[in-house]
């Protein structure tokens, strides 16, 4: 409030945390966000978040969508805490994830209802079918392009393919393969001080 | 009978699964909600996700109707607490304490072990409800020509789900 002369879209100097924009004006960007993003959030973000509004650069968009993707949780309510955090602290996190997800959220509210009533008409089970078909196609899209950028080693394609294994063909639950192959694969990748691989059987 | 509780349970159980993206936790998802708690079947579930998918916002929103017809405006609230709460509260944490993460060494190694393991787990999902969707040589092309169209042109992935709609309804309606 007490803030001195505007001095409006400086370039943040890290290690400064003054909110440069109201909690209004952060649920209001998330909430315009949360209602425009079909087919996927990331360049709904960086395109209102960096583009427009300038709150952050594209190193400290990277840099927190990278985050995002390594914790449990969806990039969008992720992105939405940190960035909310950012701007405005802890209640920043929780308007924007709110603003996040209140318009996808009453969408779907109606769309379970009428899906309810009319789910069974012969136009919707055709379209669904389609849909849903469609869908799995855009996972696997996900899966590609994950892959191609995350997959470095050929151990990394045994570490997945005994994931899917143990999900699908052995029942696992997923929590189980989460921390079993996890645990494998992440002491595979232990802090090395030098490049040199050393047989630890 | 109060489904609020299991609602809550199953929810914010789901919430940390979801490593890499909400399909992750699909195969447990189907597991809690059609097997254990049957607030749905396979194949609304199937559905549910994949309308899912043209909403805009966070593309698992489709908890809501869950929580909807499991427990009305009380437990589709609830649903979206439960399943986003504890995720969030992760993120804030972790958002705070990032600086001194940054200089932990395993850091790194938990970012390059957990990756190929949660694109694993997306793959799982997909597997897991290809099963319910992939029913025949229709559905089989609709998936690869989305698949191909999303790897070859930079194209809104809602539009080709919208689309499958459209080629849904004109191979499936009773003429």
């Amino acid at each position: 409030m007490s803030s001195s002369t505007a001095a409006p879209a400086l370039p943040a100097a890290a290690g400064t945390s003054e909110p440069r924009a109201s909690l209004w004006q952060v649920f209001l960007e998330f909430l315009v966000i949360g209602a425009t993003s079909f087919g996927g959030v990331v360049p709904y973000l960086r395109n209102n978040l960096v583009v427009k509004r300038q709150w952050l650069d594209d190193k400290e968009f990277v840099e927190m969508l990278s985050i995002s993707q390594s914790l449990p949780g969806l990039n969008a309510t992720n992105m939405a805490v940190q960035v909310g955090e950012k701007l405005h602290g802890l209640l920043g996190s929780v308007v924007a994830v709110i603003g996040m997800c209140l318009p996808g959220g009453v969408l779907m509210y109606a769309a379970g209802i009428f899906y309810r009533l009319h789910g069974n008409h012969p136009w919707s089970t055709a379209a669904l079918k389609g849909v849903a078909a469609a869908a799995v196609g855009l996972i696997l899209a996900t899966v590609v392009g994950l892959s191609k950028k995350s997959l470095a080693s050929n151990y990394d394609f045994i570490f997945m393919a005994a994931t899917v294994l143990a999900v699908n063909r052995f029942h696992w639950s997923v929590l189980r393969a989460l921390v079993v192959i996890g645990i494998f694969a992440v002491l595979f990748h232990y802090p090395r001080k030098t490049k040199k691989v050393s047989a630890t059987e | 009978m109060n489904q609020i509780p299991a609602l809550i349970r199953v929810f914010s159980y789901l919430s940390l699964l979801t490593v890499g993206g909400g399909m992750a936790a699909f195969p447990e998802m189907k597991v809690l909600t059609v097997e254990v708690h049957k607030w749905l079947t396979f194949s609304q579930l199937i559905h549910l996700y994949s309308v899912g998918q043209m909403a805009p916002g966070p593309n698992m929103m489709m908890i809501v109707s869950i929580g909807q017809w499991a427990g009305g405006l009380p437990g589709a609230i609830v649903t979206v607490i439960a399943f986003f709460g504890p995720t969030a509260l992760l993120a804030y944490i972790v958002t705070k304490t990032w600086k001194k993460l940054q200089k932990w060494p395993w850091r790194n190694s938990i970012e390059k072990g957990l990756a190929p393991v949660s694109i694993g787990l997306l793959l799982a999902g997909c597997f897991s409800m290809a099963k319910g969707a992939i029913t025949g040589l229709e559905t089989a092309t609709i998936a690869v020509v989305t698949l191909l169209i999303l790897l070859h042109y930079k194209i809104n992935p809602a539009l080709l789900v919208v689309g499958g709609a459209v080629v849904g309804l004109l191979t499936y309606l009773p003429k």
